[in-house]
């Protein structure tokens, strides 16, 4: 989580109005329309706008999911910040250095030392085996085959590979050719890691699995992350933050919350209607400020605990129950009516589920 | 009518088959009448072509060179020091390699001079007596790839010894040694290039294009002119002829890489030297491979071709086998080529494809057991050649080299065979073969040569125009202009008369049977794999056979060009077959056709776009090999090919006589494939 005290310190990643435009004539067309961007000029000069006056900081442990329907210019954006596709305009920078203008031995330097990347398709060498595959951005370094092989077969038992070791990617299924591609990506012990849509070519079941091995691993050691997803539920279990994409243009970056309760545009707000709130608001969101005489349960609840998480606890309570903060200090009450209004939205439903729970409570009392 | 004209193509290609003989009743064969035959405008071209060479080799940027012997500065051009070095050059490896094997001075001679030599009794290289070799090349087998291939690789090389080809065979084999790794690293460097620079990919395209489809005499004259002859030269004739195809495989891998894995490899910090090494290569590994399986194949295809500018071994004498018609000897001197191109093709890919064991933590002994092995070969190997020194009193050192007519022989068996199939046969066959000319050939024959070079032209290019529109019909009328403006137009037709005849042949053979197989997965990887092994053999090698049935005639030479060229045919009507999808098949099914039906209705069209290239490449097979008819004697283009090689100005007439073969396939390769990518797109197949 971004803390209070790494906002005020240099981001990790900082990009200051980024374009990138496809076509011949991009950079012509760029320096013509001064910044302001009409897609149907480009379109008429054979050029595509991929990304669109983008603006962000990502700071220190952040895991910033990138959001947005295919083609809105997610691979793009992110693209343009590993440097694998020249941004057209703008300034990137990573730790401070701007790499638009960085050059070729430079940017290998960042690659090899900084920069982890976890590939849609795994793109996972053929030829090598899982082994070889992971110690490939090792031996590119220049680290002996001992030592690299030593630190690969370490990147496997944390992708629980192990046993797997001499397997050619062709014969391991998708969601352990992903294993391989995360464990490749985290062998040089990148800075930042960039994953474009790392589960999308998953079942569903597997991609389940794989966030939960995502979270894992990322509780353990904490990057800075650009995720690429078109997901939503996804994106709520991962992010920090969220910036929402739309042709090129990011039409909102905030909280999961900011983003479901305040969506800036009208796409936004057509983009999260669907989503369910209780995965997205934390508890506080919902808590009533405590009145001295109060009395609660024994339980008690993070006050940023998303309220998916914990609303049995809170439902299964005949009391209501207290929120605390980081430091342990009690700051709100929880009731179970609360939150059945809002799971269960309607008013009928409400009334009925009102009754449903005092047939509840009566049970327990008898 | 106009309406249904313009809908339907087959009523075009109906009426533009009335026009054709229209024209060719009505146009009268008379000299000097242009719809008739055309002028021989390009008749001055070869001299022009011939004369321009030698400027370039004679006169064109004199240097000063600094002669040692005069102790002064001479005059020579450029271009002819230039390629007298690479000569001089591709001459030592291959002498080097080849007098490892067989011995020689001439490696010592580099160095030193041939007085030197002849005043030192020992400045000799020994070579090394077959055990070794063979006894090497099994532990090589057997380093790279097992015991299968060890056993493999050496009987090959033990056979060769026994039939007591081995002086020759390793005459090839330094000459393949050195040419095969030549042509793929041009290959390969070249084909990386075409891949970085778009300009290079666009200026190769058309030279592959041409490249794939000339003949392989036509390379063999400008060599000869810029090299002499000698084993050089047909090291430097093979390396031109087997460079195409590597180049073409490795340009197509390297695009068929995923982008993601370029960029994985971006992103794990490679430089672009560590992109292209580690990355791009590996990944694009199976194409590449099959181009150097190709690279071997088309260099044992070459060493018949290439002993008749001056290339030592097995090719000159299967040649010579061949026209005193030893059939026996032909056909074991053939074996020995055939597995020298197995065994390399099989190691290459065995080196290719090994792994690495990285937890395996090895002693010396362990590392270097295959080397240690072959030193105990090695002395035991020259152990016994000295012995046998002394036990072999007649002169001969049967440990050492088997030689030339001291090997066992089967031949008395294949020529007992011959005659008794003469014996047997020859009236039927001779009946067949005299009806077989007389009927069909020469009256085919015939009505080629009978047509009007006018009503060719609208034929062709009326073709390329209903499948292709106006682009294809003009760049099949400039081929044809080409062809039609030198002086073997008449020759062409005879070329053409014998590939058409040919491709309609193996077409429905190759069809047929190729479908048949389809119908059952267990069938048609045997003939898949038929095809691999009929394909790895040398084009001229099929002319043996037939030669023994029907001596030295149009029949022959149909025959084996007939069924060299069904090969493709079988090969892509089962690919297509195949990739028709399973689930079309049921879709068809449910909706109640039977099986006939279905492969009408669905798998045939379905693959259509497979057959038309099958086609296509049956053609390019059959021109092949009716070139190659020339070495028993036709009367086609290729016959004038090889007889422009014992011409001293023959450089152009040998060129213009490729290109004019060139061109027949370009052609008919133009049409085909504008249909079959028409059919493509029509049906929705990528590429
Ligand atoms: N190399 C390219 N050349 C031209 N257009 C491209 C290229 N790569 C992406 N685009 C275009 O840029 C837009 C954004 O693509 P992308 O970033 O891949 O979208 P996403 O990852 O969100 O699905 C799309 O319209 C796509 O067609
Ligand atoms: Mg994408």
């Amino acid at each position: 989580m971004a803390t209070e005290t790494s906002i005020a310190s240099e981001p990790v990643i900082r990009c200051e109005s980024v374009y990138k435009v496809f076509g011949k004539n991009a950079k012509r067309m760029m320096k013509e329309c001064g910044g302001v961007v009409d897609p149907v000029k480009f379109r008429e000069a054979d050029c595509i706008v991929g990304v669109d006056n983008a603006s962000f900081e990502v700071h220190q442990g952040e895991l910033l999911i990138i959001m947005g329907l295919s083609g809105s210019g997610k691979s793009t954006l992110l693209r343009c910040i590993s440097r694998l596709t020249q941004s057209t305009a703008g300034k990137i920078f990573i730790e401070g250095q701007d790499i638009t203008s960085m050059g070729n031995r430079q940017l290998i330097k960042l690659r090899r030392n900084k920069m982890g990347m976890v590939f849609q398709s795994f793109a996972l060498l053929p030829h090598k085996t899982v082994l070889e595959n992971i110690a490939f951005p090792l031996q590119v370094k220049g680290i002996s085959t001992k030592e690299s092989i030593k630190r690969a077969q370490e990147m496997i038992d944390l992708v629980s590979l192990s046993g797997r070791e001499n397997y050619f990617p062709r014969e391991l299924s998708g969601g352990q050719q992903q294993r391989v591609g995360i464990a490749r990506s985290l062998a040089i012990e990148p800075d930042i890691w960039f994953l474009d849509e790392p589960f999308s070519a998953l079942d569903p079941l597997i991609r389940k699995e794989m966030q939960d091995e995502f979270l894992r691993i990322q509780g353990v050691l904490s990057k800075t992350i650009l995720f690429v997803t078109h997901d939503f539920d996804e994106a709520l279990r991962l992010a920090d933050r969220i910036a929402i994409m739309k042709d090129g243009i990011i039409e909102q970056l905030d909280t999961p919350a900011n983003i479901v309760l305040n969506p800036a545009t009208e796409y936004v707000r057509k983009f999260t209607e669907e989503v369910p709130r209780e995965k997205v608001l934390k508890i506080e969101s919902v808590m009533d400020p405590v009145n001295p005489g109060d009395t609660f349960d024994d339980i008690s609840v993070s006050s940023d605990a998303v309220i998916e998480t914990v609303a049995e606890v809170v439902l299964n309570s005949r009391k209501p129950v207290s929120v605390v903060n980081g430091s342990g200090e009690v700051v709100g009450a929880v009731h179970a009516s609360k939150l059945v209004s809002l799971l269960f939205g309607g008013h009928s439903k409400e009334t009925l589920a009102q009754e449903a729970l005092a047939q509840k409570t009566s049970d327990r009392a008898s | 009518m106009m309406e249904l004209l313009r809908e339907r193509k087959y009523l075009q290609f109906l009426l533009l088959i009335v026009i054709f003989i229209l024209m060719c009743k009505l146009i009268p064969a008379t000299e000097g009448n242009w719809l008739w035959r055309l002028p021989s405008l390009l008749a001055q071209f070869p001299t022009f072509i011939y004369e321009s060479v030698t400027f370039l080799m004679e006169d064109w940027w004199l240097i000063d060179v600094y002669d040692p012997d005069i102790n002064e500065y001479e005059q020579k051009p450029l271009v002819r020091e230039i390629t007298r070095s690479i000569a001089a050059a591709v001459l030592f490896m291959i002498e080097l390699v080849r007098e490892i094997m067989l011995g020689g001075v001439k490696t010592i001679v580099a160095f030193t001079s041939w007085d030197y030599v002849s005043d030192n009794e020992w400045a000799e290289l020994p070579g090394l007596p077959w055990t070794v070799v063979t006894g090497g090349v099994a532990i090589l087998g057997y380093h790279l790839g097992g015991i299968k291939l060890a056993l493999f690789a050496g009987l090959s090389f033990v056979y060769i010894a026994v039939f007591g080809q081995w002086e020759p065979s390793m005459q090839t084999l330094s000459f393949v040694l050195i040419a095969a790794p030549m042509a793929i690293l041009i290959g390969l460097l070249l084909g990386i290039w075409g891949y970085k620079s778009k300009t290079v990919a666009n200026i190769l395209d058309p030279i592959l294009n041409v490249a794939q489809i000339m003949p392989h005499f036509a390379y063999l004259i400008p060599v000869v002119v810029f090299f002499s002859i000698g084993d050089h030269a047909g090291a430097v004739a093979t390396i031109i002829y087997a460079t195409p195809p590597m180049v073409r495989l490795t340009m197509l891998g390297l695009k068929k890489v995923p982008p993601e894995v370029t960029e994985a490899g971006r992103m794990s910090g490679c430089t672009d030297w560590q992109l292209m090494r580690r990355v791009l290569i590996p990944t694009a590994r199976r194409d590449i491979l099959i181009g150097v399986n190709q690279v071997i194949m088309q260099c044992l295809a070459m060493v018949v071709i290439a002993s008749l500018i001056g290339a030592k071994g097995l090719g000159s004498n299967l040649l010579i086998a061949l026209n005193g018609l030893r059939i026996g000897l032909a056909l074991e001197i053939g074996v020995c080529i055939v597995l020298i191109a197995l065994v390399l093709d099989k190691l290459s890919l065995a080196w290719a494809n090994k792994p690495t064991d990285y937890f395996a933590d090895q002693s010396f002994k362990q590392r270097h057991k295959h080397s240690l092995w072959f030193l105990g070969v090695f002395v035991v190997g020259v152990l016994l050649a000295w012995i046998g020194s002394f036990q072999f009193k007649e002169g001969f050192n049967y440990l050492n080299v088997i030689p030339h007519n001291k090997g066992i022989t089967t031949e008395p068996f294949w020529q007992w065979g011959v005659d008794k199939i003469w014996d047997t046969f020859f009236y039927p066959l001779n009946e067949f073969n005299k009806w077989f000319i007389v009927e069909v050939l020469a009256p085919v024959k015939k009505a080629y040569l009978a047509m009007p070079v006018a009503a060719t032209f609208t034929l062709a290019m009326g073709t390329a125009f209903i499948v292709g529109g106006i682009r294809s019909a003009l760049i099949v009328g400039g081929y044809l202009l080409f062809i039609a403006l030198t002086e073997w137009w008449d020759r062409a037709l005879i070329t053409a008369y014998l590939m058409t005849m040919a491709v309609l042949i193996a077409g429905a053979i190759g069809i047929v049977v190729g479908t048949l197989c389809a119908q059952h997965s267990t069938t048609s990887r045997m003939l898949l794999t038929w095809c691999d092994t009929l394909q790895t053999f040398p084009s001229f090698i099929y002319l043996i056979p037939v030669m023994m049935l029907f001596g030295v005639t149009d029949t022959s030479v149909l025959i084996a060009v007939v069924v060299y060229a069904t090969i493709p045919a079988a090969r892509y009507t089962v690919v297509g077959l195949n990739s028709v999808p399973a689930s079309l098949h049921d879709a068809a099914t449910m909706s109640g056709v039977n099986r006939i039906q279905r492969f009408l209705s669905i798998e045939l069209p379905m693959s259509f776009p497979h057959l038309a290239l099958g086609i296509n490449q049956t053609v390019v097979f059959a021109l092949a090999m009716v070139v190659i008819g020339a070495l028993i004697g036709t009367d086609d283009l290729g016959q004038l090919i090889l007889g422009s090689l014992s011409d001293r100005e023959g450089v152009g007439t040998g060129l213009i006589l490729g290109f004019c073969v060139a061109f027949i396939g370009l052609a008919i390769d133009q049409i085909l494939r504008t249909w079959a990518n028409q059919r493509k797109a029509a049906l929705g197949i990528p590429d």
